[in-house]
């Protein structure tokens, strides 16, 4: 078995709701509670769930944009959730990211050339004429014209932009790419060819890409393996045929029941959750579905259900699913 | 079926369009022309006819205007269209430098506070401090600690204009961090100096320039009220300020000799405001509603 790329054990993140001029901690919101998974090389993880339920903050958490409050994170067999910011520097060229805004993602000020080559000289790779030309380099890789360097961001259109932004992913030659729903706010039409291009550039490099997205269309087509995540947990991972044709967890089940199909006379039944997402502040007990789960008994309000490979690769945090002895 | 060509633009057309770019910052074109007007007096005192502001002349005193002293004299027989003239390079040199001076500093001291906790908690208590004090008040403390003299003037003044160029910087500083371009800097390995100079300083630079010509004008006003009660320039430096003081006593007989530096007071920081609103809707419509 190969070593996993990144490796993510018991990753927490609460955010604590100050009060007062003492900062007395009033509340604490837990936006990731407890997130374990791995990626291997070359394999796209799609990260899936509803707005809020904590993705991006586990995107983030792994980038150090934000400090995780509690867990492990190994790169490339090195811990890194503890790492300062400059000392994490240098493994910040094992490891990109693509926003999800092309628009604020992007310096307004900086041409579009600067803004590739910015992590080229951050990391002393290239400078001058060498810094030019790999930027050249790096703007065909992505489908641009290396003549549009000197142009501004906001001559770009949307799609564009987001080509820049994988282009600087791309500058330092990672191994992973957080993309944290990158292609979430283009149009569909756009959505396709960066996608397919994130696609051909993993096949090129070998590149690995933890894929944050609501979308199920676009992670079923890219990712190789899926996690669900609900309310600030992972209800199941498994690969994506397992995800996509057999779901296990009934959150599973709900969300891809609510996914459109391109057929429309193809017939199936959809699970309608009732109520909202619980606030993460005060999460529900037991099981965190409990409270939309249509599947839910009297054991799942009280007691967590854990997370439990029931399946060589496919793991499932529900009761149902939980050998007889819980 | 006929086939519409676009025309090219003809040279009225381009000339139409240039002209509705005055029309629309109309504020911009006519506080720039008067401020440029304020600034060539200043330049050419020498060459307008003036004589030397400080000679004294007891046997022409208080005379009325004419054709030989254009706003009469004062009541030590100095000309007063020379003053008025001179006192433009005083009032304008210490408005420019303070703006410039207060806006560096502010800049400085927003960047550090925007970026660090323990600085931006410490500074920011001592600027609260700063902006309790009326700012006319806060010269007039810091002129009494040290003789009058043009440097210590726009020292006393730029301090107490500092804090709220400091609080403007930080508050840009705060909202710039969070955007995802920092965010992606952050990611991409930059450190957080080069962070501040390349992906912050440049964002900071519009909402500075229109808060200096504020600061220029509210200077401008400050030095004046500090020469009237005589704690300003020393009175051998003409300024509106003090040419005001020295007609106050004789103002119910001749009253031209109030008006007339008022007037271009007046003008002057009217020119000032006036750019900077329409730099405001200019650089950024969004900044009207931060300032």
């Amino acid at each position: 078995m190969t070593e996993p790329l990144l490796e993510v054990v018991g990753l927490k993140k609460h955010y604590e709701i100050r009060k007062g001029i003492l900062g007395r901690v009033s509340a604490k919101v837990y936006a990731v509670d407890g997130v374990s998974f791995h990626v291997d090389p070359g394999e796209t993880l799609g990260l899936v769930g509803e707005s809020g339920c904590g993705k991006s903050t586990v995107g983030k958490s792994i980038l150090k944009l934000v400090e995780p409050t509690a867990g492990t994170i190994r790169l490339g067999g090195t811990a890194i959730e503890k790492l300062s910011r400059s000392a994490m520097r240098p493994h910040r060229r094992n490891m990109q990211v693509v926003f999800q805004d092309p628009y604020s993602s992007l310096s307004p000020r900086l041409t579009a050339g600067d803004i590739v080559a910015e992590p080229l000289t951050n990391f002393s790779l290239a400078t001058g004429k060498a810094a030019r030309e790999r930027t050249a380099w790096l703007f065909e890789k992505v489908g641009l014209r290396a003549d549009q360097m000197a142009r501004y961001p906001h001559e770009f259109s949307g799609g564009q932009r987001q080509r820049l932004g994988i282009a600087r992913a791309l500058a330092v030659q990672p191994k992973l790419i957080v993309a944290d729903e990158p292609v979430s706010a283009l149009d569909v039409s756009v959505q396709a060819q960066v996608v397919n291009l994130l696609m051909d550039l993993q096949a090129e490099f070998g590149l690995s890409y933890l894929f944050v997205a609501h979308d199920l269309a676009v992670v079923e087509h890219i990712s190789h393996r899926v996690a669900v995540m609900y309310l600030g947990k992972i209800v199941e991972i498994a690969d994506r045929r397992t995800i996509f044709t057999r779901p296990l967890h009934p959150y599973t089940q709900a969300l891809l029941s609510a996914a459109p199909t391109p057929n429309p006379r193809a017939r199936k039944t959809r699970i309608v959750l009732s109520g909202d997402v619980p606030s993460p502040i005060n999460p529900p007990s037991g099981c965190r579905f409990h409270t939309r789960c249509p599947v839910a008994e009297a054991r799942c309000r009280t007691h967590e259900p854990p997370i439990l490979e029931i399946a060589p690769g496919h793991q499932v945090a529900c009761h149902l699913h939980t050998p007889a002895a819980g | 079926m006929t086939l519409t060509l676009v025309a090219p633009a003809t040279s009225a057309q381009v000339a139409g369009k240039r002209r509705s770019w005055w029309r629309r910052h109309l504020s911009i074109v006519i506080g720039g022309l008067l401020l440029a007007l304020m600034v060539a007096i200043a330049l050419a005192a020498p060459f307008l006819g003036t004589v030397d502001p400080a000679s004294l002349s007891p046997i022409r005193r208080l005379r009325m205007p004419s054709e030989q002293y254009w706003f009469g004299t004062d009541a030590l027989g100095r000309d007063v269209y020379s003053r008025v003239v001179y006192g433009a390079r005083a009032s304008l040199f210490v408005g420019f430098a303070v703006a410039f001076v207060a806006v560096l500093a502010g800049l400085l001291f927003g960047l550090l506070a925007g970026f660090n906790r323990w600085i931006d908690a410490v500074l920011m208590r001592v600027m609260d401090g700063l902006m309790s004090i009326p700012s006319v008040l806060l010269a007039i403390a810091l002129m009494a600690l040290t003789r009058a003299s043009l440097e210590n003037v726009i020292a006393a003044i730029a301090i107490a204009e500092i804090p709220r160029v400091t609080r403007l910087v930080r508050s840009i500083v705060l909202g710039l961090r969070e955007q995802p371009f920092v965010e992606a800097a952050i990611a991409v390995g930059t450190s957080t100096p080069l962070i501040l100079w390349r992906h912050i300083l440049p964002n900071t630079f519009a909402p500075l320039i229109v808060q200096a010509t504020y600061i220029a004008a509210s200077a401008i006003i400050t030095e004046a009220i500090l020469s009237f009660i005589g704690a300003g320039l020393p009175p051998s430096i003409p300024t509106w300020g003090n040419i005001i003081a020295e007609g106050r006593a004789i103002f119910q007989v001749r009253p031209h000799l109030i008006l007339i530096p008022a007037g271009f007071l007046s003008v002057t920081v009217l020119a000032i405001n006036l750019l900077g609103d329409g730099m405001r809707d200019a650089l950024d419509p969004r900044l009207a509603r931060q300032l």
